[in-house]
């Protein structure tokens, strides 16, 4: 019998001036994630049931982008993506292109225990949520008056960015959303909503589990599909760990980043922190992303290139830590 | 150093007793496609222009299942998908949930060109190929007599699979059922090295027979049906939730590079961590070399390289 692990995310890529009062609303609801994860596993429940029950919190509590509180596209809707998968046997369920599924990883492991696929999308994935009676609300429960800013202050951003002619800093326009040279995702970062929430647990059989959840980029294009619902990129599980991936979208399919955690360990003999610090180091290019990672040992890894990511840890021996910076 | 190619058409379980009048039209695609890969590389074309335009010759190509002559959804229709990426750079491009756009490996190429994003899908994705002017069609040109006939069998034969308030057999034979055995569960894809180790890779389909409205495969996937880097470029072919559960074209590459072995051991390594009779995949190197193995009966395959050798097989060895 090993020890169990837990680590939660809810997005890299923090705003440096985040009000303070903002950063202890987010650690907040980390710890309460995290000890829903904690109690579920001293209950005894298996690594695929304690991520997906964590990422429903998540996403149901507006805070980060998942779920309620999802960016929106450049039509103003939501469409939101998430993926689960289960390391025992690999297997896996992914969504993207929802727009009225209340819990979007409940609908990725229902793909994964109840179709004979392992992805479905856009209406063909709205149509598998209602025959298989999943909580359904309408678009607009998932649209909060803060990202409804955001759209807008993203949307001058863009046009600034675009418009070669103009120098991209430090203009007039877009006032707060261009001071900082940050960017995530082409967005200055006051602007960028973090993408996306993770969990990854190992139980204490030794089974690694990992789900990610997001809506996306703000003020994305309507069928974008990011990192978040593809296997191996936004989220990866096998024997012998279990990642979660955040940040930005392009680079983390480029470098398939959860697969090369676990690629790595398996076939260059690396130790879990070994191989997160070496693909953080080595393999996101010019990309920024953060990422969380347990191992079949008990081991919990985070590491990112970001300015911060949020993120919290617990680990069976007592070990408990959250965090921005 | 040299340049070489190898593309597929799927594969599969295609049964030995194979009838030549379907036979006989797919070696000769397989043969043309090769030939103008072979051309367009002699005329030091990039990689990436060479497996997309092999791939749209594939899509244009009715015995194949991709563009013009795709498997149809459980509801009757065509939904594509499609992916092309580079191997210097990385940079790449998908598309999913495509039914009127003509050539579907080159809306991915545009959405990694002009697009902030890799990959769209279903409406959106179909929106930015009229935006981009991409050629476009009904529907009905993609859909074949032939798939037809195949979604009818397989619905008949899979009854009990698509039926949610049943108990998943995950295992129904869903190929065995299906009478001529041949390219349901096909894709096609092509890679392609030049003499200066440039590489790319290029894979697109219609997905499976009878899948259900919105399934995405394998294929869109980078890392699972897809991958290039400065290393090698994959296109895998076979069950689309197998190759994704196992990040097939990715671990091809990540063998080479972590365990230091040749293309040909990592790629036979790969295909036999899959449960046999599941995945194929052609593979090219930086440095020339080419593999196409399978653990299938069969898959529809060519390649060539540059010092003259050639090949255009479907089963173990290569047919007359």
């Amino acid at each position: 019998m090993g020890a169990w692990a837990i680590a939660v995310h809810g997005g890299a890529g923090v705003d440096p001036n985040l009000p303070k009062e903002r950063q202890e609303e987010a650690k907040r609801l980390l710890t309460r994630c995290l000890n829903i994860g904690i109690s579920a596993l001293l209950s005894n429940l298996p690594a695929i049931d304690v991520v997906e029950l964590v990422v429903r919190e998540l996403e149901t509590d507006p805070l980060f982008n998942s779920g309620r509180g999802s960016a929106l596209t450049e039509n103003g809707t939501v469409e939101m993506e998430a993926s689960i998968m289960d390391g025992p046997k690999r297997r896996c369920g992914a969504v993207s292109g929802l727009t009225t599924v209340k819990n979007p990883v409940s609908l990725a492991r229902l793909v994964m225990d109840k179709s004979p696929h392992s992805y479905l999308a856009f209406s063909g994935a709205e149509e598998f949520a209602r025959k298989q009676g999943v909580e359904l609300v309408d678009n607009e429960y998932f649209i909060t008056e803060d990202n409804v800013g955001m759209l807008k202050l993203a949307k001058e951003a863009n046009s600034i960015l675009f418009d070669y002619r103009i120098p991209a800093i430090g203009t007039c326009g877009a006032g707060a959303a261009m001071d900082s040279p940050l960017q995530m995702n082409g967005l200055p970062i006051s602007v960028y909503a973090p993408e996306t929430v993770g969990c990854v647990v190992v139980d204490k059989e030794g089974r690694c589990a990992a789900a990610t959840s997001t809506g996306g980029l703000m003020n994305k294009m309507t069928g974008r599909i990011g990192d978040s619902p593809l296997i191996g990129s936004g989220t990866y599980a096998c024997d012998l760990c279990g990642v979660s991936c955040t940040g930005e979208g392009e680079a983390i399919i480029r470098s398939t980043l959860a697969r090369e955690v676990a690629a790595v360990m398996e076939y260059k003999g690396l130790n879990l922190h070994e191989a997160v610090d070496y693909v953080i180091k080595n393999r996101l290019d010019e990309g920024k992303a953060g990422l969380i990672a347990v191992s079949k040992n008990g081991e919990v890894a985070c590491g990112f290139n970001t300015t911060g990511m949020f993120r919290g840890c617990a680990t069976e021996d007592g070990f408990m830590e959250v965090g921005v910076w | 150093m040299g340049w070489a190619i190898a593309l597929h058409g799927g594969a599969g379980d295609i049964p030995l007793s194979l009838p030549s009048d379907r036979r006989l039209p797919r070696e000769a695609g397989l043969r043309h496609c090769l030939d103008v890969g072979i051309a367009a590389l002699k005329a030091h074309k990039h990689p990436l222009d060479v497996v997309e335009l092999v791939v749209r010759e594939l899509e244009n190509h009715p015995h194949f299942n991709a563009g013009k002559g795709s498997v149809l959804t459980t509801s009757g229709t065509v939904e594509m998908e499609a992916c092309i990426m580079d191997g210097k750079t990385k940079k790449c491009g998908a598309v999913s949930g495509l039914s009127t756009v003509v050539n579907a490996i080159s809306l991915a190429r545009t959405v990694m060109e002009k697009t902030p994003h890799i990959y769209l899908a279903f409406d959106g994705a179909e929106a930015f190929a009229r935006e981009q002017g991409l050629e476009t069609v009904d529907p009905s040109y993609f859909v074949t007599p032939e798939n037809i006939e195949r979604l009818k069998q397989a619905q008949e034969a899979n009854r009990v699979q698509i039926d949610y308030t049943q108990p998943i057999q995950k295992e129904v034979k869903k190929d065995d059922a299906i009478g001529d055995g041949d390219s349901q569960i096909g894709t096609v894809g092509c890679v392609a090295v030049d003499n200066e180790g440039n590489l790319a890779s290029a894979t697109s389909t219609g997905g499976l027979v009878n899948k259900m409205v919105g399934r995405i495969g394998d294929t869109p996937i980078i890392g699972a049906g897809t991958y290039a880097n400065h290393l090698c470029a994959v296109s895998a072919t076979g069950k689309g939730e197998l190759i994704i559960r196992g990040t097939v074209a990715r671990d091809v590459a990540a063998v080479m590079e972590f365990k230091g072995v040749s293309l040909k051991e990592a790629a036979a390594y790969v295909v036999g961590q899959v449960p046999p009779g599941n995945v194929g995949l052609v593979a090219v190197s930086s440095t020339g070399e080419v593999t196409m193995p399978f653990n299938t009966t069969g898959m529809f395959r060519a390649c060539a390289t540059e010092d003259g050798y050639s090949e255009i097989a479907i089963w173990d060895s290569p047919s007359k």
